[in-house]
């Protein structure tokens, strides 16, 4: 970004709460059923019926709203916002519009100058569209679209920040930990590849230090948190050169398009945002005690900041570290299961940042799905401990262990990956390796320290990596003075 | 507050219904004399009134959180104008 100017970015996040059914009715929310198999009356808006509403979406719905510091309100209502569009079958959607559940809260972000709050203007209530299929192919539209109503009626929450964030790296922090927050108590799984997760962005550009907003635009058709930042920075820097180049930004919502990284005006609905909210008769409003509060608030479980300290109070890591540990529940839950196992925290931090990671992204895993469990990783580590393969193989070995699901000591067994730690089977090789290399050994005698390693690697060598190099530092010299 | 007849259409174009001529008139003086009804109403003190949200006296009302099976798609789509491979085909709107 030119230093002339700074990025002014709000984010409106939507989240699929884990519910087993729908929100108005007992529909299941499973993802990937057949199409309109997961539909009944009620979420279809056929005449004469009416919603009630799940108890668990306000109980998830509290979650998320004590998890990121809001003011609960004591009494809510829903409300209809009307629109015509064929994933809408009631043609409206049922939402929270005036009195939504909970209001001004914060999430703390990690920056590069530090911590950071952002606010959280509302969080609100509402349920979920269907899926539309478009016929025919980008250069060969078809005349129809096929809907799908099982998403229909699944419960989602709507948590709007404040504009308070600055660059696309805030907004992606800010993403991430949200999701982390999510996750870590239950409200969402938050997976953008299946649409449990969506964000669009309001963005607009003033002068660096300045108060005033400027015209923004709205940026939808985001698919990642990648592309979420890949699609601020070149938004920012399109409407810096609409300045620059004397020009006005217009406000309206330009989507992403992830193949040529550029966004583009959407076209827009007529009147769309003519929504006519009105009070939703067939529901009755909620009050919301300090009784059910407090037992949400009691039971909310360790949120990622209180479990980042814990990782570096109890076992020493460092900030870094128990940042990238905690950024997922998933990865911490498996950290907590190893070192349970094996109290050596720091190696298992670096086996799971590293390798462990490595491989999970390599085969597009969660640490859940990881065909490796806890227990199994423990198992290596302590192999490696006890001299039986060098850390070095162990990397070897923990990849065969992902492709194969084998366990480290079979893996080792079948590979012949055994290190050899025993001074009798070592004694002979160092013998033929002396024989042979008269040079260096008589460098290592006149002192040249160098030529020691020189010699280690050629046993190493003729044992195919599998000697423990230890041992043959110490035989080697013991051999040649 | 009264009603013009270009609100009148933008509501109805809003609502996807066609009006002819005649009707539109109509509207415009119904909706004005419901307003108008409304304007009395106004008359009222209502300054420590809260605002109603419902018209049943009731709060919280919830079902669990349990999945009962719906209808298959067949029915589902039983009344559907068109259909495609347990979908509602529409024209396409982007």
């Amino acid at each position: 970004m030119s230093g002339d100017y700074e990025a002014v970015i709000g984010l409106e996040v939507h989240v699929e709460l884990k519910t087993k059914s729908k929100v108005f009715c007992p529909c299941s929310t499973e993802f990937g059923a057949p199409p309109n198999t997961h539909v009944c009356p009620v979420c279809l808006g056929l005449p004469g019926v009416l919603p009630v509403l799940n108890k668990q979406v306000v109980e998830l719905a509290l979650r998320a709203a004590l998890a990121l510091n809001c003011r609960v309100a004591a009494f809510c209502k829903f409300d209809r916002k009307n629109y015509y569009y064929p994933d809408l079958p009631k043609n409206y959607q049922i939402s929270q519009y005036d009195l939504p559940l909970a209001l001004d809260g914060y999430l703390e972000i990690d920056t590069e100058y530090g911590s950071k709050r952002v606010g959280i203007i509302r969080i609100h209530m509402e349920e979920d569209a269907g899926k539309l299929i478009h016929e025919g192919e980008a250069l060969n539209p078809g005349k129809y679209s096929l809907v799908d109503y099982n998403r229909t009626g699944v419960p989602l929450l709507e948590i709007v920040s404040q504009p308070d964030m600055t660059s696309p790296e805030e907004a992606r922090a800010y993403l991430e930990k949200l999701k982390a927050v999510l996750q870590y108590t239950d409200v969402s799984d938050c997976r953008m590849e299946e649409g449990s997760l969506r964000c669009d962005a309001n963005v607009s550009v003033r002068p660096a230090g300045s108060t005033e907003l400027w015209t923004k635009t709205e940026v939808k058709n985001m698919n990642s948190f990648r592309s979420v930042q890949r699609a601020l920075a070149y938004e920012i820097e399109r409407q810096i050169g609409l300045y620059e180049g004397g020009e006005q930004v217009v406000q309206e919502t330009m989507a992403w398009d992830e193949a040529h990284g550029v966004t583009v005006p959407m076209r827009s609905k007529e009147e769309a945002h003519d929504y006519r909210y009105f009070p939703e008769p067939d529901l009755v409003p909620l009050r919301i005690e300090a009784e059910w509060i407090g037992r949400v608030k009691e039971h909310l479980p360790e949120l990622p900041d209180a479990r980042k300290h814990r990782l570096m109070q109890d076992y020493g890591l460092s900030a870094y570290d128990a940042g990238v540990i905690t950024a997922s529940r998933d990865l911490a839950d498996y950290f907590d299961a190893c070192v349970a196992a094996y109290p050596q925290a720091k190696t298992v931090a670096n086996w799971l940042m590293g390798d462990f990671s490595r491989l999970l992204n390599s085969y597009n895993l969660e640490p859940r799905q990881a065909p490796v469990s806890p227990a199994e990783l423990v198992e290596l580590m302590v192999m490696i401990d006890r001299g039986k393969i060098s850390g070095k193989m162990g990397k070897t070995v923990l990849e065969e262990m992902f492709a194969t699901g084998k366990k480290a000591k079979d893996v080792v067994a079948e590979k012949g990956l055994a290190q050899i730690s025993d001074a009798e089977s070592l004694r002979p090789i160092i013998q033929e390796v002396i024989a042979a290399n008269p040079g260096p050994v008589e460098d290592f005698r006149q002192g040249k320290e160098k030529a020691l390693g020189f010699l280690v690697g050629q046993v190493m060598r003729a044992t195919r990596g599998q000697a423990n190099p230890a041992l043959v530092n110490e035989l080697l010299k013991e051999s040649m003075n | 507050m009264s009603i013009s007849l270009e609100e009148v259409e933008h509501v109805a174009l809003l609502a996807r219904l066609e009006l002819g001529p005649a009707e539109k008139e109509a509207y415009t003086q119904q909706l004005n004399a419901i307003l108008g009804y409304m304007e009395k109403l106004n008359e009222l003190d209502t300054e420590n009134v809260e605002p109603m949200a419902h018209v049943l006296p009731l709060a919280n009302v919830f079902r669990e959180d349990e999945v009962k099976p719906g209808l298959a798609p067949e029915a589902a789509l039983d009344q559907a104008p068109d259909k495609h491979d347990n979908q509602f085909r529409v024209p396409k709107i982007v």
